[in-house]
């Protein structure tokens, strides 16, 4: 037998326009054309429109004085606009910083509230959600703004929280810790103290891990610290005091006074993104499975036990992406601010186009400053995210 | 014949419940204490706030303004005539939708019973509670009898186009031409012939406008980003990424000031600058189609591959593989979290009144300084009007949405 070879027809490529191949670079050129093409044109008209309006293209006006005043800061009206601009995103992270926390502990609080077998805990959680979760971030701020603080007594005769807490209705104010002389030494002391209750803990843990016996951790660690805390602030003759404020004439002397604008956004958007913190926590909790809570009963832990070791630990790490993308929510939304008049970033944006400075390029600043915060957020929160995910099989 | 055993109800007695859910400890039942003397205070404190302390007087006298902002009086035929239109439309499309659900097997039993007219009166109520609430509200503040009468034709007109449309489930694949139709219509009977421009709209009038043309605008934009993002072609990934992530990491705020001064000098010197309005719903609709595209994005990655290889197998080509096979199982998965961001657009069109708009929330703040009325403190007033009128919106859609979401059974099939 001999092998009949077949005949070998060869490979015919497709018309080009039938060829995958082809069509797929065809369609990639395509679209870069009718993107560039189209945004192009727009620059283009922009250009020739600001041209014609006599308006600057470039950033020179960073270097020129602002001519702005911007309320609690020491910020002078010579300085020039890119220092305006600095103290715009100080003021914007100072929100976030603030709030974030706020929010969490909050949210976190609310949304167990909602799990209480509790009806009437239950109920007033939910009734704190479902009422803020459905309002506008922005009306919450102004609503806090003019129908709360705004309405506070004249600076003149502030309401006054046993010397803790001062509001009028320009500015709130809180008692704040102060340096004293000795304070270098006494956080020496609260360090060493510090690190001893750490190795303590470490090692009645490992004790209590190979032994089995009760480990009393939180006692014996927290003998040093209490010691080293309250023994140096008594040696030491106070190195920290705490400043009182006062109303005094027309303002505020001591503690730390803030404007009712930052007090109003810090307030407005903490009670509106708790709420969703609430949802993601409650969500989180239920969405661990019923089998783990079932054996945690089985293995005789107590409910607050319960909570502590089992369902907490895995409904975190359901629930971090989720809060993560709040915070971001509220770091964006503090651009509502300008509603209510406290200096952020965007309101002193708007300020400045105000006063002359070429809006686009201040539009381009404003929402490059913005993609870089957003940025830094998620990839500082991507980084925690991966250490506290559970690494499967 | 097998019988299904549906699993027994646990009978509670009273006491037992109460038990369970008010002191099942000692500490138990100091929390019931104190919240519920917390409860009842706050009950009290709102109750009161609503009924006696607060003069509603200035809502009652502004209320053509929160309803639709500076529109000229002699024109108001023009909006009413248009909320006809939708009202009609609502009701005619609900009731087809509910007559298609009818005759699925599965619900059969559950809408029959509901067909029953006092059970449907019950459910009707019980579903659009905050609804009705608020049209009571309006009905009390309403001054003169016309626009109530107007009012309550209105709801009738919902009712009897429902009743038509339940009647008429042959309709259903029509409801796109006929909501398209409609609004279209509703816009013209505004606009056209001697009618009031956009920039002149304002009150829930302009919010509504623009959440309605903002969701219609931003949905498709979304679904192509998402399709973009997941496409095999690097170069439109990597725009449609640009895209989403650019929209979505800075504050819609930004956006607008972009609608602001940018957009005037974006089009030729030898064209009018488009109007305000025109240039704002554009910003709205890009800036919430980024987030759209997220959510469909986390629909399409929910699909199977054996679904795409099915349907290659069976010789659809990309486009209709998308269209018949991924898209609508996709689209279903996601419909709860659409419905969110439906909502988040609602309540972002009260940014509105930072760029200068006279919407729902500007028109709120500025009320209480007026000739009559400044100085008074009654800007609590008018802001808790306003946040109930945005709280009625999106809590009203929030159910809806969840409804939607237990009648569909998404996650639990």
């Amino acid at each position: 037998m001999t092998a009949t070879t077949l005949p070998v027809t060869p490979a015919r490529r497709p018309p080009p326009w039938r060829d995958a191949r082809v069509l797929r670079v065809a369609a990639q050129v395509a679209v870069v054309a009718v993107i560039v093409g189209v945004l192009g044109y727009l620059y283009d008209n922009l250009i020739t429109n600001l041209r014609i309006r006599g308006i600057s293209t470039d950033f020179d006006f960073l270097d020129r004085p602002a001519t702005i005043e911007i309320a609690y800061s020491d910020f002078r009206a010579s300085q020039p606009v890119r220092e305006a601009i600095r103290v715009g995103i100080k003021n914007t992270l100072l929100v976030a910083a603030v709030g974030i926390p706020l929010t969490t502990v909050l949210g976190t609080v609310v949304g167990l509230a909602r799990l209480s077998t509790n009806l009437l805990v239950r109920s007033a959680a939910g009734l704190y959600v479902e009422t803020l979760r459905n309002l506008p971030p922005l009306l919450v701020i102004v609503f806090v703004n003019s129908a709360v603080f705004l309405e506070l007594p004249r600076i003149g005769d502030p309401i006054d929280v046993g010397g803790f807490l001062v509001l009028s209705n320009r500015e709130l104010a809180a008692a704040s810790p102060v340096a004293g002389d000795q304070l270098a030494a006494y956080a020496l002391v609260v360090a060493v103290a510090l690190v001893v209750s750490i190795v303590v803990w470490r090692r009645r843990t490992r004790a209590s891990e190979v032994t089995g016996a009760p480990h009393h951790r939180v006692i014996w660690a927290g003998l040093p610290l209490l010691l080293g805390v309250v023994g140096g602030y008594l040696l030491l003759d106070a190195p920290v005091t705490l400043s009182h404020p006062a109303a005094v004439g027309r303002g505020i002397s001591g503690g730390v006074a803030m404007s009712i604008g930052y007090g109003a956004v810090v307030t407005g958007l903490v009670l509106y993104t708790s709420s969703h913190v609430a949802e993601i926590v409650r969500g989180s909790v239920q969405a661990i499975d019923r089998g783990q809570t079932e054996a945690a009963e089985a293995i005789g832990l107590s409910s607050a036990q319960r909570l502590r070791f089992v369902v907490l630990p895995q409904a975190f790490r359901i629930a971090v992406p989720p809060m993560i993308n709040q915070f971001l929510n509220l770091t964006k939304n503090s651009s509502l601010a300008i509603a209510v008049g406290y200096a952020e970033l965007a309101a002193i944006t708007l300020v400045l186009i105000s006063q002359a400075n070429p809006a686009p390029q201040m539009v381009l600043l404003l929402m490059t400053i913005y993609l870089v915060i957003s940025i830094v957020i998620s990839i500082v929160a991507n980084v925690v995210n991966r250490h506290l995910q559970l690494v499967e099989r | 014949m097998t019988a299904t055993l549906q699993p027994p109800v646990a009978v509670v007695s009273r006491t037992r419940w109460a038990r369970e859910n008010l002191a099942r400890t000692p500490m138990d039942a100091a929390l019931t204490i104190v919240f519920g003397l917390f409860l009842a205070w706050a009950a009290y404190r709102g109750l009161r706030f609503v009924l006696v302390t607060a003069d509603w007087e200035i809502v009652r006298r502004n209320l053509r303004l929160f309803m639709v902002g500076r529109f000229p009086p002699d024109q108001l035929w023009r909006p009413w005539a248009a909320a006809y239109v939708m009202a009609a439309t609502l009701g005619f499309c609900t009731g087809v939708i509910a007559a298609v659900a009818a005759t699925d097997p599965r619900r059969a039993a559950t809408s029959a019973a509901s067909t029953r007219p006092a059970a449907s009166v019950r459910s009707g109520l019980r579903r659009f509670w905050p609804l009705v609430v608020f049209i009571a509200a309006v009905l009390v503040l309403i001054r003169t009898p016309l626009p109530g009468v107007l009012l309550i034709g209105l709801v009738a007109v919902v009712i009897a186009c429902r009743a038509v449309g339940r009647r008429l489930p042959g309709l259903a694949r029509w409801i796109g031409v006929i909501v398209a139709a409609a609004v279209l219509l509703a816009l013209q009977i505004v606009v056209a012939a001697g009618g009031v421009g956009w920039d002149d709209w304002g009150g829930l009038q302009l919010t509504l406008f623009v959440t309605v043309a903002g969701i219609v605008l931003a949905f498709p934009m979304g679904v192509l980003a998402a399709l973009g993002r997941r496409s095999s072609l690097p170069v439109i990934r990597v725009v449609s990424v640009g895209y989403i992530e650019l929209f979505r990491a800075v504050p819609l705020v930004a956006f607008l000031f972009i609608g602001q001064y940018l957009m005037l000098y974006a089009v030729p010197t030898s064209v009018d600058p488009p109007s305000f309005l025109i240039r704002a719903l554009v910003v709205i609709a890009l800036f919430e189609s980024a987030y759209i595209a997220e959510i469909v994005r986390g629909g399409l990655q929910s699909i199977p591959v054996g679904q795409l290889e099915a349907a290659q197998a069976l010789g659809l080509g990309p486009v209709q593989t998308t269209r018949r096979v991924v898209l609508p199982q996709a689209l279903r998965n996601v419909i709860p979290a659409i419905v969110g961001q439906f909502i988040s657009l609602f309540k972002d069109t009260s940014l509105l009144a930072i760029v200068g708009f006279f919407e729902v929330l500007d028109v709120a703040r500025s009320v209480p300084s007026q000739p009559d009325f400044v100085g008074q403190g009654l800007s609590s007033i008018t802001l808790a009007f306003a946040g109930f009128v945005y709280w009625v919106g999106s809590y009203t859609m929030s159910r809806e949405s969840r409804r939607l979401e237990t009648r569909m059974g998404v996650g639990t099939r």
